[in-house]
């Protein structure tokens, strides 16, 4: 503009002053959205690595690092929902293993199709998310709490039931049984690209993922699961379901559960009874660092999902840089440490009148 | 009571109403109506009765004994929802805001607009937040930004959104509870103002408040609770200001007074 005279500078200010807002108003949306931590964390840990070591940012250790990834992913996102809806469920981690066991001895021992078996575990899933749901609601309880005991139910049916039935504490056999390679190519077979072998399982993650974060920020359900989470008596009030939409949330999360556990069977071919004791934490933490509020009403689908590859990361980095693998364990408690810390500061600004 | 019921012409009407919880007596024998294009205030010191007589309205709580009618039908509201389905809309004390949401979602919840249909049936997001904005702006509020969580306005902004809200929504029936007991004298003329606006369009206003400063500027009707009983209901011009300050602040006195003299009687 007029750059030449006094009176020009004077001139000149407004819309200097207007740009200078407008660049702050796009800051604080930045800062506004949930899963920046997750994203900056993500792109940190894996330029150390990739720095760091040979081979993690080749195709084999991508390979690598997003098989786990996306298991842990797929449930992380939806711990997240349920967290934001503000509940726990501990028992998504043993429910994995319910899953897989359900569909290993439907298949081997009573001979059922690997399909049918499927949605028998996945059903049975939907109904112990319905039951943690409904006692969660019914006594107001905390989640916390409820679902520590469904936890501690399923982790002793898990072994009580395979020992019975199969006299060791694993099941195995699934390969020969019907419908087995559809739905391991379904669920569980590779691609082969550049030298890495990549999972299908990534592909459900980024689907899961996707539709959560679309389900979230574009449905009236999503608007509900940010009102339970946010302030209950709130959206009761104003007629939103807050029943339903917190069972139907328990529903999904043990169901996803069930199908995680699935996919990993179709994969392994077989499932330990005692698997997926303490991956609830996994995929919490994995929530938390995607910018979920402990407390409800706030956080990402898809932070939740960049949270998971954080963490999967890490494993893997580690493994690759040579170090001792109790590294991790810290390296996942300081992160943990400054998400929350993070997140509570986005909580505050969020909070805090302004005037 | 007050004579002048015609009764056809009330939205909300209520006839003695009772409730107990437990061996409590919360309400007895409250009578009130509530006509389109006024203002019935609800007075009281705190435990006079004013939220449990506003729950039953909003149908939060049900009566126990009484009538409640709404356009001169008896009825008894099942729940908020049932209320709401009738035009009753209730902005409590806590507003019913998620401070974590933005303005716009709030301004919606539970009632979105959606788009598309089945499976792709989605919330309309960008018509909420156009209407967000323009529905606040007709009521003279300038939102900076309609996705800044709500959390982030001032105490009299967020009595104003909700109020809007209650609007929008095609409520007839207009309920605050103590829409400026926890704000200053500032931004309780501004929300003052806002139940004025919502008069003139033709809502029934009920505005519960202990402040008849605050009531007698704005109010048609007057309903004075103590200890869940009426102790009296008038139109506006059948009382004054002092008369009004006198009953609730002499209400509370005597019923000290009495007090006292019962506690001195067995020392005498």
């Amino acid at each position: 503009m007029a750059r030449s005279g006094p009176t020009g500078q004077t001139e000149a200010v407004p819309p200097a002053a207007d740009e200078r807002l407008a660049s702050v108003g796009f800051f604080r949306q930045l800062l506004a959205r949930p899963e920046l931590g997750a994203i900056v964390g993500a792109v940190a840990v894996f330029l150390f690595f990739a720095f760091y070591t040979e081979a993690f940012a080749t195709a084999r250790g991508f390979a690598n690092m997003l098989d786990p990834a996306a298991t842990l992913g797929i449930m992380a996102v939806l711990v997240a929902l349920l967290m934001i809806g503000g509940e726990f469920d501990l028992s998504a981690g043993v429910m994995t293993a319910t899953g897989g066991l359900l569909v290993a001895m439907l298949t081997t021992k009573l001979g059922w199709n690997v399909w049918s078996a499927l949605a028998a575990a996945i059903g049975f899933g939907g109904l112990v998310g319905l039951l943690n749901g409904y006692l969660v609601i019914r006594t107001g309880l905390p989640s916390f709490i409820v679902t520590l005991g469904s936890l501690l139910m399923l982790q002793g049916l898990n072994l009580g039931v395979t020992k019975l039935v199969t006299g060791t504490v694993q099941v195995r056999g699934v390969a020969s049984a019907d419908g087995y390679s559809s739905a391991r190519a379904l669920f569980a077979s590779t691609v082969e690209i550049g030298g890495g072998a990549f999972r299908v399982t990534i592909i459900w993650w980024v689907a899961v993922a996707a539709l959560a974060t679309w389900v979230l920020l574009r449905t009236r359900p999503g608007n509900w699961i940010f009102a339970v989470g946010g302030s209950a008596t709130a959206a009761r009030s104003v007629g939103v379901p807050t029943a339903r939409t917190k069972i139907a949330l328990f529903m999904a999360v043990s169901m996803a559960a069930a199908l995680v556990g699935s996919m990993r069977l179709l994969r392994l071919t077989s499932v330990q009874a005692n698997a997926g004791i303490g991956e609830e934490f996994q995929f919490i933490i994995a929530a938390v660092i995607g910018g979920c509020l402990l407390t409800g009403g706030y956080g990402s689908a898809v932070g939740a999902a960049i949270g998971a590859l954080i963490f999967a990361m890490a494993k893997q980095g580690i493994v690759f840089a040579g170090w001792d693998s109790d590294w991790f364990q810290l390296f996942l408690g300081v992160l943990l440490l400054l998400a929350t810390l993070l997140n509570r500061y986005v909580r505050q600004r969020a909070e805090t009148v302004k005037q | 009571m007050s004579a002048e019921e015609k009764s056809g012409a009330a939205v909300l009407e209520a006839r003695d109403l009772c409730k107990n919880y437990g061996n409590i007596l919360a309400l007895r024998g409250v009578s009130t109506s509530v006509h389109a294009g006024s203002v019935t205030c609800v007075l009281g010191d705190n435990g006079a009765g004013k939220s449990t007589f506003i729950k039953i309205l909003s149908g939060v709580h049900q009566h126990d004994t009484g009538e409640l009618r709404v356009d001169g039908e008896p009825i008894r509201l099942t729940s908020p929802r049932d209320a709401l389905d009738r035009g009753i809309a209730t902005v409590y004390q806590d507003l019913a805001l998620v401070p974590l949401m933005s303005i716009w979602r709030n301004f919606f919840l539970g009632a979105e607009p959606t788009r598309g249909v089945g499976p792709f049936r989605r919330f309309d997001v960008d018509f909420a937040r156009r209407t967000t904005r323009a529905e606040l702006a007709a009521m003279g509020i300038d939102i900076r930004d309609p996705d800044q969580p709500i959390g982030q306005l001032s105490g009299g902004e967020r009595q104003s959104v909700a109020i809007a809200r209650a609007v929008y929504f095609g409520a007839r029936v207009l309920i605050l509870d103590e829409p400026t007991s926890a704000l200053g004298v500032k931004q309780a003329g501004v929300v003052l103002r806002y139940i004025v606006q919502a008069r003139d369009r033709g809502l029934a206003v009920v505005f519960i408040t202990h402040n008849p400063h605050h009531a007698f500027p704005v109010g048609d009707r007057f309903l004075i609770l103590n200890r869940g009983q009426s102790l009296g209901h008038f139109a506006k011009s059948e009382i004054s200001l002092d008369e009004l300050t006198k009953l609730m602040a002499g209400g509370a006195e005597l019923q000290q007074l009495s007090h006292e003299l019962e506690l001195s009687r067995p020392g005498s």
